[in-house]
């Protein structure tokens, strides 16, 4: 973790123009400009600090479009922390001239009044299922009112069981071989109850006691890649709160887990590092614990997707798949580009629905053509997008969570 | 030029066609950032038809064009040295077809040159020149620049691979170079070796047929540590004097070692190391392995500290990461970087390099080196800050005298780069007033009205009377203002 002084226009320079990003980044791929390349961007982001380019607005659409993938950080030789240029200048760019119109102004209020209030979320869930249960999404589907890219995208809210939320302490089955908080996330918790469950039993089962704290919030990752890294502020000083007295804290969503990380840099303080030096993913945790209990047998082809977060943003690369080759039964497929993003990228995928679906359909057609029966990966956008691109192809793979497959 | 500017929307639409100032900026240089200078449009074709649209255009209104591929180029091709619209070839990327028993395939040229080796991986074949960008860049501009790479020592430059091209003309006339047979299979001059490196002041290629290459049986990749440079050297020159043709033969400085251990391309060489020699062969599994004694024989005459052997694939893609990422890895060194490209004869090597440091030395500059050793092909690495014009005009002095020198050893000013703006000034070194026009006349036979990448690769008539004592680039950088 670098401390706060070092100003994104120093960053900037770090690149020396070199194109090895280039075919690392999704964008670039699907359209082939520069203007939309990590090494294009990062020319306008230096370019703006000079003052060469007057008004941001040119070349905003350019930054816009960035993923914020950090593909192109895992191919630059030269450690050009792009993630941090990008939304240090995203921020800068929002706090100068907001952008103006209704998309900009729902994005604003659904992250900071909605995300950003786990009360509130969970209220809204409840009614979206309310609103399935009674049929308004196949009437707001026949009627065209929601668009093609978010129906699909939208599977069914789960049941309330599922969305109730997990607080307080689930103790080791067996020998205690430690402790652990767990992390549960804003959208993850309402979407994804069943892999929080699964987590707490496979981590139960492997030993360790699970803590989930009640008063910790959404790690805020949504709000920074937006350009609202101060609205985020406040809620990462509630986790540090929330987890201040646990050793480790494991997560299970590549997203949140690279935010909670990344808290050193957005907060500058020597608590907010030593909170990130804690922070696990819960695969990388698992690995390096060992797993005790035997997982249930998966006799199948299984593909394993990196999320971007996990392997560009975090480092997380052998570990889900070492844990995955410990499943009885189970075949670990190669597909082609496992660590290209598939166009989730947060809320990319709904405000940038055209670029999104082309990169998702190429992730779904990789994924296809390696034969698996089922992909793993470690991250609900992710989840979301590659099934949501996958059932458009006519194909009935599942999609997992790759603790999913560890429970015994 | 606005209604230039409309009629390229027109007819490519907003995605395909960058007409904005301030997006144009994105392309105002390659890997060479002493030069830049926007161009007037960017437009992205997808087909011949479409690059034969847009260069008629460009001819009616006697506007010349750029072609750019990934803009990886490291001597400024595809920076526009007069105002001029790049046509950017990145979206024509299709692999039309792969012919395994003819041992070639035929690509547009937009297709990456890494993309081509996976698409034929599964056939137990490859594309041979491996430029250190080459999961990046096209093999379109691999053609305009006769891009080399590691491997070339043993299987030749793009020209030893291009077999035939279909290319646009100035005056947007389609024409086929070369024949999928070879390029002298149809008894007419070697046109499309002609074309190849000729850094698009031809024409620009829009399909290209290369020869595939088959896998050799066996690859070996040994690393050797050194306590200098001269016992480094040495050991290249006993394995060629012992007959031995490996796959590459590369050098890396201890500055070029320690910047690729600190970043991402970290490949596990040792920092205490004067030099390290990376040597791979490949060929049947019986001969390769006989190879291997007889480099590990030699390594250990020169004193070599260690020698390292890369048991299976993994460790042999660590062993080439640190040496394909070298050059980015350099970037940790200063904002910019200037890659040279000088060609030496290998028994020079070591006298050469000594010079070089100290050319870098009385410049006052920060200088690496890694290179092509088999070759005598030399990479001196130079960081600097392009935002200082004095910095930037000393850098760009040791870079002359540091190939004024490769000449005078009798090698010369580029291996593999190109010659682009960044070495128009350097040419004369070279070349006699006689040499230059002959080469002008063959490119008016091509582009007979100038409007192929112009002011690039030779320079104009009359600053050729005698060398340069100062490169004019320095001039320009010292004069400030945008571009030249």
């Amino acid at each position: 973790m670098e401390p706060k002084e070092v100003s994104p226009y120093t960053r900037t320079l770090d690149c020396v123009h070199c194109g090895l990003c280039l075919q690392a980044c999704p964008t670039y791929n699907v359209l082939g400009l520069e203007t939309d390349s990590p090494r294009g961007r990062i020319y306008f982001m230096r370019m703006l600090a000079e003052g060469r380019i007057a008004d941001p607005e040119a070349v905003r659409p350019h930054l816009d479009r960035c993923l914020d993938c950090r593909a192109c950080e895992t191919a630059c030789p030269s450690g050009v922390r792009y993630g941090e240029i990008l939304e240090s200048v995203r921020s800068s760019m929002a706090r100068q001239r907001p952008p103006r119109g209704f998309a900009a102004w729902l994005r604003r209020t659904l992250l900071t009044r909605l995300v950003a209030h786990q009360g509130r979320l969970r209220f809204a869930f409840a009614l979206g299922r309310l609103a399935e249960v009674v049929g308004v999404r196949w009437l707001a589907g026949a009627a065209g009112i929601l668009p093609r890219h978010m129906a699909v995208l939208l599977p069914p809210i789960p049941p309330a069981r599922e969305r109730r939320p997990l607080h307080g302490t689930w103790p080791a089955r067996g020998r205690e071989r430690g402790r652990v908080a767990f992390f549960t996330g804003c959208v993850m918790e309402q979407m994804f109850g069943r892999i929080h469950r699964a987590t707490i039993e496979v981590l139960t089962a492997n030993g360790f006691t699970v803590d989930v704290p009640r008063a910790q919030a959404c790690c805020g990752a949504l709000l920074v890649h937006d350009g609202q890294a101060q609205e985020a502020e406040p809620l990462a000083r509630r986790n540090l709160a929330a987890f201040r007295d646990h050793a480790v804290v494991v997560n299970n969503s590549a997203g949140c887990g690279c935010a909670l990380k990344e808290y050193g840099h957005l907060l500058g303080s020597a608590e907010a590092r030593d909170f990130a030096a804690r922070c696990r993913d819960v695969s990388e945790f698992l690995h390096e614990q060992g797993l005790v209990a035997t997982p249930r047998p998966f006799p199948h082809k299984v593909a394993y997707d990196d999320p971007c977060h996990l392997c560009h943003g975090q480092g997380v690369r052998k570990p889900p798949r070492a844990l995955l080759g410990q499943v009885p039964g189970l075949t670990h497929v190669p597909h082609h580009d496992p660590e290209s993003c598939c166009g989730s990228a947060g809320i990319y995928n709904l405000v940038q629905p055209e670029l999104a679906w082309q990169i998702g359909t190429t992730k779904a057609k990789a994924l296809v053509a390696s034969g698996a029966e089922a992909v793993a990966t470690g991250n609900p956008g992710c989840m979301l997008q590659i099934r949501a691109h996958l059932r458009a192809l006519g194909s009935p793979m599942r999609v997992v969570h790759p603790v999913e497959l560890l429970v015994p | 030029m606005d209604a230039l500017r409309r009629q390229l929307l027109d007819l490519f639409g907003p995605h395909r066609a960058i007409v904005n100032e301030a997006a144009l900026l994105a392309y105002e240089c390659d890997g060479f950032t002493v030069h830049k200078a926007r161009p007037l449009a960017v437009v992205l074709p997808e087909s011949t038809a479409e690059v034969q649209r847009v260069v008629r255009l460009l001819r009616a209104h006697r506007v010349p064009f750029v072609p750019r591929g990934a803009g990886t180029c490291l001597s400024g091709g595809p920076t526009p040295a007069q105002p001029a619209v790049v046509i950017e070839t990145a979206r024509m990327k299709q692999i039309l077809r792969v012919s395994p028993e003819d041992l070639l395939a035929v690509v547009q040229p937009g297709v990456v040159n890494a993309d081509l080796t996976r698409a034929v991986q599964h056939l137990g074949l490859h594309y041979a020149p491996d430029p250190s960008s080459q999961t990046v860049c096209t093999i379109g501009g691999n053609l305009a620049e006769n891009s080399g790479g590691p491997h070339c020592f043993k299987y030749g430059m793009t020209t030893d691979h291009v077999l035939a091209a279909e290319v646009v003309l100035a005056d947007g006339e389609v024409a086929r170079l070369g024949s999928a047979l070879g390029p002298h299979a149809m008894g007419e001059l070697d046109l499309v070796g002609l074309f190849t490196g000729s850094e698009g002041t031809f024409g620009i290629a829009t399909e290209i047929t290369v020869r595939l290459s088959p896998d050799p049986e066996a690859v070996r990749t040994l690393l050797a540590a050194f306590a200098s440079m001269e016992a480094a050297c040495g050991a290249v020159s006993d394995i060629v004097a012992a007959g031995l043709v490996p796959a590459a033969l590369e050098i890396l400085d201890q500055a070029t070692i320690r910047a690729v251990e600190a970043s991402v391309y970290r490949a596990g060489y040792p920092q205490d190391a004067a030099a390290v020699l990376l040597v791979e062969l490949d060929g049947p599994a019986l001969a390769v392995d006989e190879d291997a004694q007889a480099v590990r024989a030699i390594c250990a005459r020169r004193a070599a500290l260690s020698t390292e052997e890369a048991a299976d694939p993994e460790n042999r893609k660590r062993l080439w990461k640190g040496r394909k990422g070298a050059f980015g890895a350099m970037g940790r060194l200063s904002t910019d970087l200037y890659v040279l490209d000088g060609v030496v004869p290998r028994t020079r090597l070591v006298e050469t390099l000594r010079a070089i440091t100290g050319i870098g030395a009385r410049h006052g500059v920060t200088l690496t080196n890694v290179f092509h050793a088999g070759d005598g092909n030399l990479h001196p690495n130079i960081a600097f800050d392009g935002r200082d014009p004095e910095q930037t005009a000393a850098v760009l002095a040791a870079g002359y005298e540091i190939l004024e020198l490769c000449v005078r050893m009798g090698g010369s000013i580029s291996g593999e780069h190109g010659i682009g703006s960044e070495k128009l000034d350097h040419v004369p070194l070279m070349f006699t007033p006689d040499d230059l026009e002959v080469m002008r006349r063959a490119r008016s036979a091509f582009d007979p009205e100038g409007l192929c990448n112009p002011g690039k690769v030779l320079p104009q008539r009359g600053s050729c009377a005698e060398p340069a004592r100062w490169p004019k680039m320095v001039e320009r950088v010292l004069g400030g203002g945008e571009g030249r």
